[in-house]
């Protein structure tokens, strides 16, 4: 298994590092940056959206998190789809079918998607009202700290178990 | 033009949801009949599909007559019929209980619906981009019931459910994403195909794309690391919601996962990426493992058996990862076996709520003697997760296990004998945590006094934590002091129904049902070879 893993390790730091050196020969840092920024922004919004949703104790910042986490997949599948040069792929009857053309499939999945991420936002405010009614406090702390007190949030399983033993 | 049965089974439930809230504008209760008609009727359709399937093979539907590649696909084979089978199984089953125990309302039938129609087009779909979409509205409609009784601490547990839910299912979209950039397609028969002949099984963008699927549908199955949103959002979600949600909603999940690994990805991409697998069974062990000995430590009965589910689902995962043949007929007896067995566990569960307003394990003293067969068919569903023969969950277990074991013997790869290890060990954690419910069921509480029933009834009803310390030193002691003649400890609430043919005190209707449950699981479990014969078209498609 650890041979396997190793192996399997070995080849893709290999791969990593002939890309990376095939990398260096052509293209700096800063031109990645230069020329790929959108994938960039990708990244940048995918973290900032994963470590908002982890470390701000807000509820509603939390689904303002996940929206960006959304929104930089939205902006992957865009991105992708660029092509230098492409048309819309409308072709009028009787027409030459020249030129190149953008694929339409990545802009309907994005369409889709921002549908989805619409219904879940609203969803999710919709609790955090609810929560807001019941407890007067949008804040994870204060809200463990008043469900605990109510009795309605189990103690953590470490304790749970110690707990059963009592 | 049988296959148009697949488009139907699933707008039926859809369209149906829209008619509990528009019909509700006249009818003050329209939404179960609704309901019911419309489970019914999938109950129908998967007959049907089932037998064309028995008959002619898997049945393939092109959405909107675009052929694919191009258009949206829709696939019945017979892995799709089983789940399908299940979840129309279930959903019809849930209603009787739903009725009595709520919660009531047009909306939450039309939720019921969706969720059911959302998961039939989970099952079906034989698109990658369709599946994000099902993923979605079952999603949706999941977090929406679980917070159908109006609490805010249910609200707090499915907002929970929901962040994690959405990025479970954002990750499995940028999976799907990197994919499509890889082959530029998004049907899946197409897709297997185009890996091979645009990337390969080497390739770091399908790697990445099968990584981020497996990431993605494992926070929506709830296995360990990741599992935390689960426990909450079903002990905190009306009983027949946590009936219906604990038996189906991860199931898809993983038969997703399953269809991902099988029909897009195949048996030789894991076999060409032994660290994804790896991490795959690492993770599923410790899922195993995690599981069992967290479920055995609850004292919130719900819990307990959520915590069950993280061990199952993680024996499924490692099914899936071990790819061959016996550990995959194993990991999808186990899938639709642990539906049904967690069904029926929940059911009896939500029952012995409704009836007695007992919640806890502490509250179960005797509940053999005044609920004798709730408690005998909770027990015989319990005995069937811990893996006693003649039930399903036996089988399920036992192919997982063996097929860890050949997979070691074959490559010599020791992950396997683990797995095989962390089953036997989980299975008597299972017995320890199912053996604590039917020593309470049947030992237990003897000759507890009288009065301290009626204390158990209030409390089990309101607020269960704040009386906790106060019931457990009492069956602690073990309260033998007098013998009245009373019920005992587990005594029924206000107003709980009352039935002429049976002593226990809960709703006839969903008390067959129950028992009808545990019997099926028990029927099934005599039916392994009936089983290897169905899926034994599809194990030899994909292992072809």
């Amino acid at each position: 298994m650890t041979g396997a893993v190793l192996d399997a390790a070995a080849g893709s730091a290999s791969a990593l590092a002939s890309v990376l050196a095939s990398g260096a020969a052509t293209a700096s840092a800063l031109d990645v940056l230069t020329t790929r920024h959108a994938y960039v922004a990708f990244a940048l919004l995918l973290c900032i959206g994963l470590y908002m949703m982890i470390a701000n104790p807000n509820l509603v910042k939390k689904i303002i998190g996940l929206n960006l986490f959304q929104t930089a997949i939205f902006l992957l599948f865009i991105t992708s789809a660029y092509v230098e040069g492409g048309a819309i792929p409308i072709v009028p009857e009787g027409a030459a079918e020249t030129g190149t053309f953008v694929s339409p499939l990545p802009h309907v999945i994005v369409l889709t998607a921002i549908v989805v991420g619409v219904s879940l936002t609203a969803v999710g405010l919709a609790l955090c009202i609810r929560i807001y009614d019941e407890y007067g406090t949008l804040r994870t702390d204060v809200l463990r700290g008043l469900m605990r007190d109510e009795g309605s949030l189990p103690e953590r399983p470490a304790v749970g178990g110690g707990d059963a033993d009592e | 033009m049988s296959d148009v049965l697949l488009p139907v089974a699933i707008t039926v439930p859809l369209v149906a949801a829209t008619l509990p809230l528009a019909l509700g504008l006249k009818y003050e209760s329209a939404g179960w009949p609704v309901a019911a008609v419309a489970t019914t009727a999938l109950a129908g359709l998967t007959g049907a599909i089932g037998l064309e399937v028995a008959r002619g093979g898997a049945l393939s539907h092109a959405l909107g007559t675009y052929e694919p590649p191009v258009g949206i696909e829709l696939v019945a084979d017979e892995l799709s019929v089983a789940v399908l089978a299940l979840v129309a199984v279930v959903s019809l089953a849930t209603l009787a209980f739903a009725r009595v125990a709520g919660p009531r309302g047009n909306s939450f039938y039309s939720g019921y619906l969706l969720l059911v129609g959302g998961l039939t087009g989970l099952v079906l779909t034989g698109d990658l981009f369709n599946m994000f979409v099902f993923l979605e509205i079952v999603g949706i409609s999941t977090y929406a019931l679980i917070a159908a009784d109006r609490s805010g601490a249910s609200a707090y547990a499915s907002l929970k459910y929901l962040v994690v839910g959405t990025v479970g299912a954002s990750l499995y979209l940028l999976g799907v994403g990197y994919a499509f950039l890889a082959t530029g397609t998004l049907n899946m028969l197409d897709m297997q195909v185009q890996i091979v002949e645009q990337a390969s099984y080497a390739d770091p963008l399908i790697r990445a794309s099968y990584a981020l699927i497996v990431a993605g549908l494992g926070l929506k199955v709830a296995v360990f690391p990741i599992h935390a949103w689960q426990p909450d959002a079903y002990q905190r979600a009306p009983d027949a919601v946590t009936t219906i949600v604990a038996a189906l909603v991860s199931t898809a999940s993983a038969y997703a996962l399953m269809r991902v690994s099988y029909t897009v990805f195949t048996v030789d991409f894991l076999a060409a990426n032994d660290a994804i697998t790896t991490g795959m069974l690492i993770v599923a062990g410790a899922s195993i493992l995690a599981g069992s000995a967290l479920a055995a430590m609850q004292s919130d009965l719900k819990r307990m058996f959520a915590y069950s589910s993280v061990a199952q689902f993680g024996m499924i995962v490692a099914a899936i990862a071990l790819a061959n043949e016996t550990a995959l007929l194993g990991g999808i007896v186990h899938l639709v076996g642990h539906g049904l067995l967690k069904f029926g566990l929940f059911l009896g569960i939500g029952l012995l709520a409704l009836g007695y307003g007992a919640r806890e394990l502490d509250d179960l003293a005797s509940a053999a003697r005044s609920a004798p067969y709730t408690a005998g068919a909770v027990a015989l569903l319990g005995l069937g997760l811990v893996g006693i023969p003649p039930s399903i969950g036996f089988l399920g277990k036992w192919y997982i296990g063996v097929g860890a074991v050949e997979s070691s013997m074959a490559g010599g790869d020791p992950a396997g004998i683990g797995i095989a290890a962390v089953i036997f060990v989980s299975t008597l954690f299972t017995l320890s945590y199912v053996a604590r419910v039917i020593e309470r069921f049947y030992f237990a509480g003897v000759g507890l006094p009288g009065g301290h029933g009626a204390e158990h009834d209030e409390s089990g009803h309101g607020d269960v934590g704040g009386h906790d310390d106060a019931d457990r030193g009492v069956a602690a002691d073990g309260g033998r002091e007098s013998a009245t003649g009373d019920d005992g400890p587990l005594t029924p609430v206000e107003g709980a129904p009352r039935s002429r043919l049976v002593p226990d005190r809960v709703p006839p209707a969903s008390l067959a049902i129950l028992i009808l449950a545990a019997f099926t699981t028990i029927a099934l479990g005599f039916g392994g070879y009936a089983l290897f014969e169905w899926f034994d078209p599809y194990l030899t498609e994909v292992f072809a």
